[in-house]
This record gives C-alpha cells, structure tokens and sequence, in this order.
C-alpha cells in the first residue's frame, strides 16, 4: 500500500512540469499558434529560475525569472511568427535550438550548485485523509499551482467570454479579423502565457523536483508536452490525466530498481518516449476526433490587411 | 428598435455619404475617387462585375480596409470606422459573402462574439429567436454552426447584424448561396427592413435581381464609379453596358450532337471522412460526347465531394461507380484517370488548381506532364515553357510571361491559364467546376464559348456550377444536387428557373425519401412555404 | 511616424539570396555584442572564433571534415522539407546508422577485405532509413505527426547505442569505459589529404550535394515534392502520390544521416561511444533552412555551420568561454534568418499617423 502511494504520489510530482507546459500550449495552440519551442523554452526557464535562486537564496525570485525567461523566449517566436510572418514550424525549432545552446550556456557555472529540497505542504486535514491525503495533499506548493492553472485555464477556454474570442481566433483568424477582434494582440498574449507556463514547467524540474541544473535536464519533456496537447485532443482535463500518465511511466525505472526488478536501465529510461509515440498513433489514427478539436488555424500565418 | 424608426426620419441628412474615397493596392487600385449618397430607408445597389472594387469599398465602410484619401460620412458627420466594433456602434452591420462564422460554436455564441458587452446566452438566445420570428428567418440558437446549411449560415449572419439595430445593413452578394425561392424570401425580409427606415447596401452583379429590389444604384468599373442610376428606369442591357463598357456577350452554341457514353456514374454512394462534409447517395448521371450537362445546387449539397469523387482525388472504395470512357475508374488516383482522357478544372483556383508560388510553366507542368515534358525522371524545362507560352498566347492570359508566380495572376486571367492547360492537353471527358466564378464578364464569356467549342469537336463535358444563368446559358442538359442526391438530368428546353429552383431544395418527382431525408433540413420547408 | 510591413506584388528574387547574408551579419553583430557583454575583447574575441580555427592546412581539413555530415544531412532533410515533411529526428537516424555500421564493422573485427568500408556505408544508410521508416509508417498508416515521433526517436536510439556500447559490444579490454573496440584500418575512411583527418567522407557529401541538385531541382519527383510542399491540395488534384512522398522525403533524409552517422565511427571516431555526434542531425535543419533548402545553399551554410563548431572549441581553450557559444550562435543565426525573410515577401514602408485621431474621438463620443 504504501508503494502505491509513494508511486501515485510521485507520479503527480514527475507529471507537474508537463502539466505547467502542455496546459500553457495548449492555450497557444486554442489561439491557431503552434509553438515548437517549448522544449527549449522550458531549459531556459529552468537555468534561469535555478540561477536566480542559487544567487539570491530566494526560491520565488527563481519562479519569477523562469517564467520571465519563458515570457521572453515565446516572444522571440511571436516576433518571428507573428509580426515577421516566419513559418512557425520552423520557428519553433529554432527557438528550441536556440534555448538548447543558450541554457547550455547560462548553466555553465551553475553544474554543481545545489538548491535545498523544498519541504512540502501538508494540508491541514485533507492531508490526513488516508491513501489520498498522502497522494494528493503532501506536495511542494508548485503541485497546488498547476492545480489552480487547471481550474483556471478551463474556466477561461470554455467558460469567459475571452477564451471564447480566443478560440474563435484559433478556428477563423480572417472571420474574428473581420467582425472586429485584435488577432495579432490576442495570438501575441496566448504565445506569451505558453512561454510563461513552460518556464514555469522548467523550473518545477529544476527548482523543486531535482533541484539542481543539468545540461538538457528537460530531457525531451517539452516535445512530450506537445505530444500531450494532442494526445489530449486539446482539451484541458485531458492533459492532466496524461501528464500524471507519463509522470507515472518517467518514475517507473526508479521503482523497477527500487523494487529489485532486472530490466534494463536504457529500456526503462526510453518507456516515456516510446510511450508518447504509442499515444499518439493511438489518437491520430481517429482523424474524425483531431479534426473536430483541433483548432483549424493552427499554425497558419495570419495577417490581417 | 422601435427607436430606429425616429431617428432614421428625424433628420434630412444622407444615412451614408462616401466622398472621393480611394484604395491603391501594391498590385492594383481598388477604388479611385468613388463618391456614394444612401439616404435612410433606401435600398441603393453597389453594381459591378468581379474585381471591380465594391468589396473593397464595403470594407472600408465597415471598418475592415483603410482607404488611402476619402472621406465617409455618417448621418452628416465625417467619421473615421476604426474598426468593425466601431462600425456596430454607429449602427453599420454587415453581411459577408464568405461568412464570419465560426462553425464549432453555436449560434448564439456566434451571435455573441459580433455584440458588446458579455451578452447572457440564454437571454441572447431568446432575443434571436424573437427577431428569427419578425423578420421570417427561422435558426435555432442552441445549434452548432457547422451543422447548418448555407442558407441557415446566411440567416444567422443576419440576424447578428440585426440584433443591434443597424440603420446601415451591408449585404455582399448575398444571394449566390441562395436557391431562386429563398432569394425571394430575403427580398421581403429586406423590404421590411428598408421600411422601418434601415439602409440597405446591396452588392451585386446580378442585373434582374437589383431591378427587382433596389430603388438606387452606383455602378463601378475597374475601381470608379461609372454612374448612377435608378435600376427600375434602366434594362439590364443599358446597366450591363455601364458595367462592363459594352454589351453583354453571349456564347454561340449549335443543337449538340451527343455520342457515346464517355462520363458514367452508376450507384455512386461514399461516405465522406470529412465530419462536417456531405455524403454522397446512390447518384446517377451519364455525359456523352458532345453534350454539356450541367449539375446546378446551392454550394454545400455534395458538389465538391462528387467532384472529388469524379476526379480521383477522394477514391471510393468500388470500382464499378465511376467509368470512364468505358474504363471502370472507382478505385483508380487522378493520374491514372487523366490517362483515360479526363481533365478537370477545381473550384478553387489557387492552392488547388494551381500552386501560387510557382511559375506558370511550373504550373503548367502540374497536370501536363504526360505530354513527354518528362525524360527518365527529370523535366525537359524548354519545352514545358514553350507549352506554357502556348497556352498563355492561345487563351489571352495577361501576365508578365510563363515565368509569373501564379499569385500574380488576377482571378480571370488565372481560371483562362487554367482551363487553356487542360483544354490543350486533348481531352475526351472535361469536368469543370464553377468555371466563371469570380471571373470579370469578357473572361467568362471567353471561357464559356470555349467549352462549348470544345463541346462541339465532341468532348463529353461536366460543368457544376452555382451560377443558374450560366448554367441554362452553356448546358445541353441540367441535373440537380441536393443534399447528397443527384435528381435526373433534364433537358435544357424542357425546363426552367422555377423547376430547377424547386428541384434545388431537394424536390424532384421521384426523390421521395430524399425531401425527407434530413428531418432538420429547414431549407426545404422554407423552400415549400415560398 | 511608424514603420508597416507592406506586401510585395511578387516576391522579391533578390532578397531570397540576401536574406542569408543578411542573418550572418546579423549574427555576426549579436556575437560582438554578447563578446563584449562578458568582458573580452570583441574584436580579438571575434578572431579567435571565427577566423584563428581556418589559419592554415589543417584547420580548413577540419573545417570541411565538419562540414562534410552536416551537409549530407541538410541536404537529405531538404528532399523531405520541401514536400513539408518535417523530419528533425536526423540525429537518431545518425545514430542508428552509426550503430549498423559499427555492427558490422565490429562483426567483420580484423577482417583485411576491402568489402568492409562499402558494407559499413550500406549498413549505415539500411539504419538510418529504418529509423526514418518508422515516423514514415506512422505518418502515412495512422496520421501520426512525424515530427513528435521523429524526435521521441532520437532520445530513444541514444539510449540504445548507451545500452549496446555499456552491455554487449563493449570492449572488452577497454578499462571497463562504455565503448567499442577501436575498429581496424580497413574499417575505417582513408584520410585525403595526409596529416589531417579530412577523409573519403567528404566526398561522399558533395556527391550527395550534386545528386541533391539534380533530385531537387531538375528531376519531375523533385518536382512534385515541391508541390507538396507549397500546395498539398495541388498536388492531391494533379495525381501525386502522397504517401509515397512522405515515404521518399523521410527515407531520404534517414539514409543520409545513417550515412553520416556511419562516417563518424568510420572517421573522427573510429569506433562506437555513448555519443557519437556534438548534435550534428539538429545543426543540419538550421544548415537546412539558412542553405534555403536548395544544394549550394547547404554546401555554404555547412561550412558556416562547421566554423562555428570550431570557433566554439577555439573559443573555449583560448578565451575560456563554454563550448556552448557554439548553439547559442547557431540559434541567433536561424532566428536571424527567419526575421530576415520577412524581406522577400513584403517591404518596409513609412506611415504617417492618422490625422484624424480628434475626429476618431469625436465619432466615437
């Protein structure tokens, strides 16, 4: 028993840095902006936010300039796509080549700095709840946070009266052009909030879930939060069970370990990556659902004239 | 809106005034010193033929275009429409040719996003239902637009206009999506509009319809007003000849002497992988050599998937359903169905029919490769331009040469390209669609008398089109499609307007459980009730 | 006063080949800035990374020698990119071409045939194309988007070059270090010019540079990649074979990463490592995109490319700066160039505010 919770609990921990980037693309991608760049978006964020908190001491400060970090990042793209009209397929790519080199950079003296591990917050009596106090309610404040971003995030796309402009963008920028809406104001603040949120993802792995700052430390987590936001069909209460999903196969090798079981390490580290390909043949393969879900716009150039 | 009635005959200014208002594009000027006066209750037609500049000058109305100089005024007030929010707040609402909606929302939260403030839906659905009933425009709120044919798109564009009250109602060629008994219920909707005082621009190239409806007219050509007029005092000669400078032209056809079967479908039914497309039911039709069969329907009735169907670009799963000058063709890809001897022109003509950023004689290449313009796998580049030079001296195609990107190309000159490519190509069956559509009248009637040409030297021919005039004028015989369903093809001499219009909502003698087909068709019912 | 992106009745040709240029200056005036941002001298800085690495025989080998897989790569992801497939898993298919061909030549250990060298090239291209085959496969029989799958593929081929070099091939006699046996001569590409490391390698790349051209740009398949790319609706009306385009584009580009996968462990390396490439199947989509998907293109951006490899090591043993600077400076260039083609399809034009901002107000009120 105490197994399971300690895997469901760290499920919920390995998932919550692609909770923070799927749910903030797939905010993007409702406004028809296809952003490639989260991966690299995310290894900025993360350095940044562990440099600022190696040199200031201040966990929050480090939040802070993660999700700055990541501001800037998607801002490069919404420059390129948005204003210059690049293809953002290969925009994308760029910025997570770019962020590649420049995390890589900026982390250089930060290899061997160690943060201390944030303790949790127990919540007074829901964390006394037997199997699911434990599950759900000892985490670092960070969890709660993407928590309140889920809530958040569904209440706006489908509940406010913005995320309803946002999506109509997402299917016809030329009709929300021509009844009156800002397109390109509204494409820019939807890239921006993808970037903040995958910076945010990026400074959950390296602030609280390591915490220490490793070359490449993202290790793919932000092509596997695009992945998600397909997997998903683009829709938000989605992307939480698949984050907590592929939470659950990234801890499985420490357990599989923990537990005595002979499988090869490569074999188990590769089970997220196999698995994203397997979910994702598995949703595409329904061109039916991707079609009636997926914003029609995406990653269409749009500009108004 | 009984306030609108007040203030419209409160004062004696013009409702809209457009002074000397221009438009220069990189490639083209759209308006040139264009003057405009509508006063309130008057319905005044904007009269030109394609790319003469009316869209444009809508837009600039609405809010959506700048103009370059000019000046509009607004119940005697200059004004600057900064954008189409701006616009509604004045009372200006506007009807789009291709529609501003948006199809996986309802209707009432598509009403919702063109209205200030945070309208509460249910509210807001009572008050569509309300007006839906006034104005004789029946939508349900709670549907999702995808899920509405195009006439009921069409209502609820105008519904959303008039849940603010406009005193301006812009409407962009609304009736090319309309069937001839539906164009009349709109007219009577709009009469009762102009009479409570509501401006109406009305945008056409239709002459019998402006004569029925308007009272005022602005005719432009090539981006300047070439005149105004009263249309019930003009003829549709002495109108066309403002228009377009001349008399209308009109094709020369002969009695047709058709031949073999070369064009079969025989039980055609496919259901299409598109959620939001129609599916085809049990359709038959045969084309023989030197005939023209027309297929008429309002767009959004099967066209496009028949089309694909026909040219091999959607392949069915049977072979037997299509055949092609004698070859069962159900199963085969467009290329090997060009092999038989089929050419198509599509519908679309950029991104579909040609590719924008490539050359003409790249373009060229597209479809007509197999004239040997290919040796053991690389492309012979001189003598595909020189095919490309061919084609752009035998069909007039103003361009800059066959190195021009077909994006440069106006629409005329691009559908000319187009159908010179696949006429020269020899074909035995010749499919078109929409061969005119968006084409300046010189260019069509060049077109059309191709195809009848072409018809005469014994090619079987297929045109689909939603142009009624077009389609009595070329075809030798006319079928229907509605809803998925193909009705008998009758000929030309047999019927009329009226009939087809009928046979439009999906009504033909023996159609039967077709009428009945979709319960929620409202179209038909409509259809029924005019 | 403001400047407006204005759109161009045609694209601008001229553009289409400044805009490359352009980027490289600009990249070239964000690296002084950074340089002096922390605190060297920019301009010393500047030769130190850009010109000192080419100063004589030996460093153009290396300069070419870099240069060779890149473009072999770019221009095998060009065949792809122009039908808009996006493969960006080339860096595992360089993987797995490197892991075939070690294969082999550790199965043919000692062996003097000169069948070795040959069997390698084939075995590298036979692995990367499998790997490329199975984005293909996905893409073509279930819709699945090639570039999640293409990319997912790379992590999962590093770890199992980590698992083959730590458990079944690795050398026995190598101090317990995950590697290979060091592979023989006859394994392993001749140099072409002697003292240097430049091999045979690099005129397999400008074999494939030449054979890119004729495929790309004179063949009627090439041809219709091209329509693919730019309208996939045209190129479903005029008959080409979609699938089969996928198919191409992907394997294309599979083959030429497994072969230059395979000139690694057959050149530098000579033998198998847990990491067999400094990210060259990434740097080839930027080589890709600033060669501007065309042949001669790619030959330049190559050597751009293999310069700031090189400038990035110079950098880091003369100015002690991370070997980093190198992504950083590939990543600015392709921004640049993105940005700077702007140019080719619109200009920039000089607008006056609107006068009639009171009037606006006035209407409004």
């Amino acid at each position: 028993m105490d197994t399971i919770v300690a895997i469901l609990a760290a499920a919920i921990v390995a998932g919550t840095p692609l909770v923070f980037a799927a749910l903030g693309e797939l905010v993007t991608e409702k406004a028809g902006v296809l952003n490639l760049g989260v991966e690299g978006t995310m290894l900025v964020g993360a350095v940044s936010g562990f440099a600022t908190a190696a040199t200031t001491g201040n966990v929050w400060f480090g939040v802070l300039a993660g999700m700055v970090a990541g501001v800037l990042m998607s801002g490069i793209f919404a420059i390129l796509t948005l204003n210059l009209m690049a293809n953002q397929v290969a925009s994308g790519l760029a910025l997570t080549l770019f962020g590649v080199g420049l995390s890589a950079f900026m982390g250089k003296p930060y290899e061997s700095v160690t943060l201390a591990a944030q303790a949790p917050l127990e919540i007074p009596l829901l964390s006394q709840i037997p199997v699911l106090g434990p599950v759900l309610f000892k985490h670092q404040i960070l969890v709660y946070v993407s928590w309140a971003l889920f809530a958040g995030v569904s209440w706006f796309l489908y509940k406010s009266r913005a995320g309803l402009v946002l999506r109509s963008i997402g299917e016809s920028p030329e009709s929300a052009h021509a009844i009156g809406y800002p397109v390109i104001r509204i494409r820019y603040l939807a890239t921006l909030f993808g970037g903040a949120m995958a910076g945010l993802g990026g400074v959950h792995l390296a602030e609280f879930y390591t915490p220490l700052w490793v070359e490449g430390m993202v290790a793919g987590r932000g092509w596997i939060a695009l992945a998600l936001v397909v997997f998903a069909t683009w829709r938000p209460a989605r992307v939480m069970v698949g984050a907590y999903l592929f939470g659950g196969v990234t801890i499985a090798q420490f357990f599989a370990q923990g537990a005595g079981v002979t499988i090869t390490a490569q074999f188990l580290s590769s089970l997220p990556y196999l698995a994203t390909i397997i979910v994702l043949v598995f949703i595409s393969r329904d061109m039916a659902t991707i079609r009636l879900n997926a914003p029609v716009s995406l990653g269409r150039p749009y500009r108004p004239d | 809106m009984t306030n609108r009635i007040e203030t419209s005959h409160s004062s004696g200014h013009p409702r809209i005034e457009l002074r000397n208002i221009t438009k220069i594009y990189p490639a083209v000027v759209a308006n040139k010193d264009v003057s405009l006066t509508a006063m309130p209750g008057e319905i005044h037609a904007v009269l030109g033929e394609n790319g003469a500049g009316k869209s444009t000058l809508m837009k600039i109305i609405y809010g959506v275009v700048k103009p370059d100089a000019g000046e509009v005024c607004w119940e005697g007030k200059p004004v600057t429409v900064v954008n189409p929010a701006h616009a509604r707040d004045l009372g200006i609402g506007m009807v789009f040719q291709h529609f501003s909606l948006f199809e996986t929302i309802t209707v009432a939260e598509n009403v919702a996003l063109a209205l200030p403030g945070k309208p509460e839906l249910n509210e807001l659905s009572r008050r569509i239902t309300e007006v839906s009933e006034k104005y004789g425009l029946p939508v349900d709120p709670r549907r999702l637009v995808h899920s509405l044919s195009v006439g009921e798109r069409q209502r609820v564009e105008i519904i959303r206009c008039l849940l603010v009250n406009p005193r301006l109602l812009i409407m962009d060629e609304p009736t090319s999506v309309l069937t001839p008994q539906a164009v009349r219920k709109l007219f009577e909707t709009l009469r009762q509009l102009s009479v409570e005082g509501c401006t109406i621009l009305y945008i056409s190239h239709k002459l019998d319809e402006i004569q029925e409806l308007c009272n005022s007219a602005t005719v432009l050509r090539g981006g300047q007003v070439t005149g105004h007029c009263d249309p019930r005092q003009e003829t549709p000669a002495s109108m066309a000849r403002m228009m377009i400078g001349k008399d209308l032209p009109h094709p020369q056809r002969g009695a047709p002497k058709p031949g073999e079967p070369r064009l079969v479908i025989a039980g055609l039914s496919h259901e299409s992988p598109d959620p939001f497309g129609t599916d085809l039911k049990d359709m038959h039709l045969t084309v023989h050599s030197g005939e023209i069969v027309g297929v008429a329907g309002v767009s959004g009735n099967g066209q496009q998937e028949l089309l694909a169907a026909i040219s091999g670009e959607e392949p069915i799963g049977e072979k037997h359903p299509v055949i092609i000058c004698g070859v069962e063709a159900g199963r085969m890809d467009p290329g090997e169905r060009r092999q038989l001897g089929m050419c198509f022109v599509p519908e679309e003509r950029l991104g579909r029919g040609a590719v924008p950023r490539m050359s003409l004689a790249d373009n060229a290449l597209l479809t007509a490769h197999r004239r040997g313009f290919v040796k053991s796998g690389l492309i012979k580049f001189a003598e595909v331009k020189a095919f490309a030079d061919n084609c752009i001296k035998d069909y007039n195609v103003k361009c800059g040469g066959s190195h021009s990107e077909a994006k440069s190309l106006s629409g005329g000159n691009l559908q000319k390209f187009i159908v010179g490519r696949e006429l020269m190509q020899n074909p035995k069956v010749l499919v078109v669609s929409q061969p005119t559509w968006g084409v300046d009248v010189g260019a069509a009637a060049f077109i059309r008398q191709r195809i009848i040409d072409l018809r005469n030297e014994g090619v079987a021919i297929l045109v689909v089109s939603e142009e009624l005039d077009e389609l009595f004028e070329i075809s030798d015989r006319l079928a229907v499609i509605a809803k998925g369903r193909l009705s008998p093809a009758k000929p030309i001499q047999e019927t009329n307007v009226e009939e087809i219009g009928v046979w439009m909502s999906g009504m033909w003698p023996d159609a039967g459980d077709a009428a009945h087909y979709s319960p929620a068709s409202e179209e038909a019912k409509n259809a029924a009730q005019a | 006063m403001r400047l407006k992106l204005e759109a161009r009745a045609e694209p601008s040709p001229l553009m289409g080949y400044l805009s490359p240029l352009l980027a490289a200056g600009l990249t070239i005036i964000a690296g002084f800035i950074l340089f002096s941002v922390l605190g060297k001298n920019p301009l010393q800085a500047f030769y130190t990374f850009f010109v000192h690495p080419i100063r004589d025989l030996n460093g153009i080998a290396e300069l070419l020698l870099k240069a060779s897989p890149l473009m072999l790569i770019a221009v095998g992801l060009a065949c792809g990119y122009r039908a808009n497939v996006w493969n960006i898993g080339a860096e595992g298919q360089l993987v797995l071409g490197a892991i075939f061909a070690g294969g082999v030549a550790l199965y043919f250990y000692g062996s003097d045939s000169k069948f070795v060298l040959p069997m390698m090239v084939v075995a590298g291209a036979i692995g990367g194309m499998l790997w490329a085959a199975i984005p293909a496969l996905l893409r073509t029989r279930f819709n699945t988007n090639e570039i999640l799958v293409s990319l997912m593929l790379v992590y999962v081929a590093n770890l199992l070059l980590s698992w083959l070099v730590n458990e079944p091939w690795r050398d026995p006699e190598g101090f317990n270090f995950p590697q290979t046996k060091q592979f023989t001569e006859t394994a392993l590409y001749p140099a072409l010019i002697a003292g240097t490391r430049l091999n045979v390698g690099f005129l397999i790349s400008l074999a494939a540079i030449a054979a890119g051209y004729l495929f790309l740009n004179r063949s009627f398949k090439g041809f219709q990649m091209r329509v693919a790319g730019l309208a996939d609706a045209a190129a479903k009306y005029a008959g080409f074979n979609a699938n089969g385009m996928i198919w191409l584009g992907l394997l294309l580009g599979g083959a030429a990463a497994g072969i230059a996968g395979m000139g690694e462990v057959a050149g530098p390396i000579g033998q198998l490592l847990p990491s067999v490439s400094p990210g060259y199947g990434f740097a080839a989509i930027i080589v890709a995109f600033v060669g501007r998907l065309h042949p001669v293109g790619i030959l330049l951006a190559s050597l751009l490319m293999s310069l700031l490899y090189l400038g990035g090591e110079a950098a880091q043993m003369e100015l002690n700066l991370p070997s980093a600077m190198t992504g950083l400076f590939q990543g600015m260039l392709l921004f640049f160039l993105l940005g700077s083609d702007v140019f080719i399809s619109y200009r920039v034009k000089v607008v006056q505010p609107p006068k009639a901002q009171a009037r606006l107000k006035e209407a409004a009120a």
